[in-house]
């Protein structure tokens, strides 16, 4: 084999300008495939971590119906204390999670006493919101990011709010809020620090305390809007949703591949799957979502893994025609000489493995330039660290990465693709008859 | 002792709607270590009968054995396998591999068709290399030799898996008459040495006088006069 292989090199070697040209084109290939999954996965991974570690958490359990009806808060929805209690027994006995925090959330109107307009407001345990979404005192822009993310009396504002009211860090406002028996209670809070939004639900709402929350509302019992759950390892979501859902609804939900389909596919299914509770307690059904659900960036996700398939479409596509081509001329040029070594009694499977092995080594070469090529700029990129900005985030640092896995799928497929090629081509020579090879001009 | 036996042996080509009968049922014997011509005009079917010999075209008709073994009806496979085992062949243009050295081609059918150890294989390609008087070119590629050279490269690269049989088309076709001759007289020292049957096509008639068994070529049929061994050689 070493011998095919070497015959096979010198040939590729002997028409060296078009080799080099077909072995470019799949190093280029390579290259923009590799890049394009690094840079396109870091950003879907930042944007996801943006998601999950500073607003939504991984997991989100709400009582059934209340994610249908989240754009009004209705407090009607809130979960009971019992339920509550349901929730976080489960939650305990769920080795992969690694916090959880309970929010009530509540639409208020904010005064700055001069003008007033609507905010949303997430009532918080500061010391579990922050072990569930450990990025929300990174956002703080204003104010001191030490010490506890909040106490009691105090309100972390919004950044375009803050902006618009003209709020500063020490002011005091008003939040005014309609509880669940109709009735309006105001309270005095004081600005503990300005956040900076985040693209996506709950990314401009506003936080306090929980117990001034359930003050606010004049709530007697701990009633909880909603329950973040945070994993330690965000690979498990699958598993941890299956076994959540079939613990709270009797329902084991839709599981998908861990990971990236973890991230992608749980919208719709997963959600309405989790939704066909058996009914918690609480006086309703519970249901449990992923932060696919909850965001809508789930779709954009979606779309980078299309975008990423269709590069990868046309990579295979290049990779096939360029080694096709160069292959089916290797065969037509080399008639005679088919001819010759098939006369010398050149077993055809020898020559089918001689003009596979010059395919093969297409694929390699290309491949293995263009990977070197494509982990060296990675790492360069990340030496540079170029920054972009996504909605409302401003430079946010691009840290491409690439796993050796995606490595070894695209390498495998286009090595695998190149020897394709060159298999008809191949094969054409191997049956060639030597007396008409021998005869051709 | 008969190496090679033709009885009734015929070819007929389809070339578009018309049938060409190339070779028209002919009987031939060969005997092993002979030195033979097949001699005729372009057009009188040596090449096909060498074609036939060497296991790379059926006979449409008759009977052909090679070295006791019914060639007419050897698939491609089977084919291959018997070229590979018991055949030379020495081609009009060289037909050396253009990417290999001479050493390379000398080597390829030790590598290629029959895998011989690599020590075995360095001895005999030495031992060709100097029968044939090109061990100072053993590591040149077919570009940088002459045509005579190169004919001595392809006798070797024939001669590389000791065959009994030595096929050889129009092998002095592209030499000056010198270097034909010398190839001639080559080939001829070979079957001396080795006891190699040599077989080949020619129209030149200076150098059908070498062969030592002359069969001559017309119109698909072996004139009946020759044949026998010629007597200044027998």
């Amino acid at each position: 084999m070493l011998n095919v292989i070497k015959i096979a090199l010198r040939n590729l070697a002997r028409f060296g300008r078009r080799t080099l040209l077909t072995s470019t084109l799949i190093t280029l290939g390579i290259v923009s495939v590799l890049l394009f999954v690094a840079v396109a996965g870091s950003f879907k991974a930042m944007m996801i971590s943006q998601f999950t570690d500073a607003v939504l958490g991984h997991l989100e359990v709400h009582r059934k119906g209340y994610v249908a009806s989240i754009d009004t808060l209705p407090l009607n929805l809130n979960m009971k204390p019992s339920a509550v209690e349901r929730v976080e027994q489960a939650l305990k006995k769920l080795d992969a999670v690694e916090a959880y925090s309970s929010r009530v959330k509540i639409g208020a109107m904010f005064s700055n006493f001069t003008e007033t307009t609507s905010i949303r407001i997430n009532g918080i345990d500061p010391q579990a919101e922050v072990a569930t979404t450990p990025m929300l005192p990174g956002r703080i822009t204003e104010g001191s990011k030490e010490g506890p993310v909040l106490k009691r009396g105090e309100i972390l504002v919004p950044q375009l709010l803050a902006r618009g009211m003209n709020v500063k860090v020490g002011d005091t406002i008003v939040l005014v809020a309609t509880n669940r028996d109709g009735s309006v209670n105001g309270k005095t809070f004081t600005v503990r620090a300005i956040l900076e939004s985040v693209t996506g639900p709950s990314g401009r709402d506003g936080y306090i305390h929980i117990a001034d929350a359930r003050e606010l509302l004049r709530m007697k019992d701990g009633e909880v809007s909603e329950i973040a759950i945070r994993l330690k390892n965000p690979a498990q979501l699958d598993r941890v949703y299956a076994q959540l859902s079939q613990e709270l609804t009797g329902t084991a939900g839709k599981s998908g591949n861990a990971g990236t389909a973890a991230t992608v596919n749980q919208s719709g299914d997963a959600g309405m799957a989790g939704t066909a509770s058996k009914g918690g307690g609480g006086g309703g059904g519970l249901e449990v979502h992923t932060w696919a659900d909850l965001s809508p960036f789930a779709s954009l996700a979606r779309m980078i893994d299309l975008l990423t398939l269709f590069i990868k479409i046309m990579l295979v596509s290049i990779v096939l025609v360029s080694v096709m081509n160069v292959m089916i001329m290797a065969v037509y040029e080399r008639i005679r000489e088919i001819g010759t070594i098939s006369a010398i009694g050149t077993p055809p499977s020898k020559i089918l493995s001689l003009f596979l092995a010059e395919g093969l080594l297409l694929g390699v070469g290309g491949t293995a330039l263009g990977t070197a090529i494509a982990l060296a700029v990675i790492y360069a990129l990340n030496i540079w660290k170029i920054t972009f900005n996504f909605g409302q985030q401003h430079g946010l640092v691009l840290s491409p990465s690439i796993r050796p896995i995606d490595v070894v799928i695209v390498a495998a497929m286009v090595v695998i693709v190149a020897l394709l090629a060159s298999l008809q081509p191949a094969w054409k020579a191997s049956r060639m008859d030597p007396v008409t090879a021998l005869g051709h001009v | 002792m008969a190496l090679i036996c033709g009885e009734h042996l015929a070819k007929t080509y389809r070339a578009g709607e018309v049938d060409v009968f190339a070779v028209k049922g002919v009987d031939f014997t060969i005997n092993a270590k002979s030195f033979v011509a097949f001699v005729g005009p372009s057009g009188s079917g040596k090449t096909s009968l060498l074609n036939m010999i060497g296991c790379l075209d059926h006979p449409t008709a008759g009977k052909l054995t090679v070295l006791d073994t019914d060639v007419s009806s050897l698939d491609r496979r089977a084919a291959a396998n018997f070229r590979g085992q018991h055949l030379g062949f020495v081609f009009q243009d060289f037909n050396l591999i253009p990417v290999l050295t001479v050493y390379e081609n000398i080597e390829y059918p030790l590598i290629m068709v029959q895998n011989w150890p690599e020590e075995k294989r360095r001895k005999q390609i030495t031992r060709l290399l100097e029968a044939v008087n090109m061990s100072e070119q053993a590591h040149k590629r077919p570009d940088q030799i002459s045509g005579g050279q190169k004919q001595r490269v392809a006798i070797a690269r024939a001669l590389a898996t000791n065959p009994q049989l030595v096929l050889a088309d129009e092998p002095t076709a592209n030499l000056d008459h010198d270097t034909a001759y010398r190839i001639i007289e080559l080939m001829k020292k070979m079957r001396d040495e080795l006891g190699t049957t040599f077989v080949f096509s020619t129209h030149d008639p200076k150098i059908m006088g070498e062969a030592e068994v002359i069969f001559n070529l017309e119109d698909g049929r072996i004139h009946p006069s020759t044949g026998k061994a010629v007597a200044n050689h027998a």
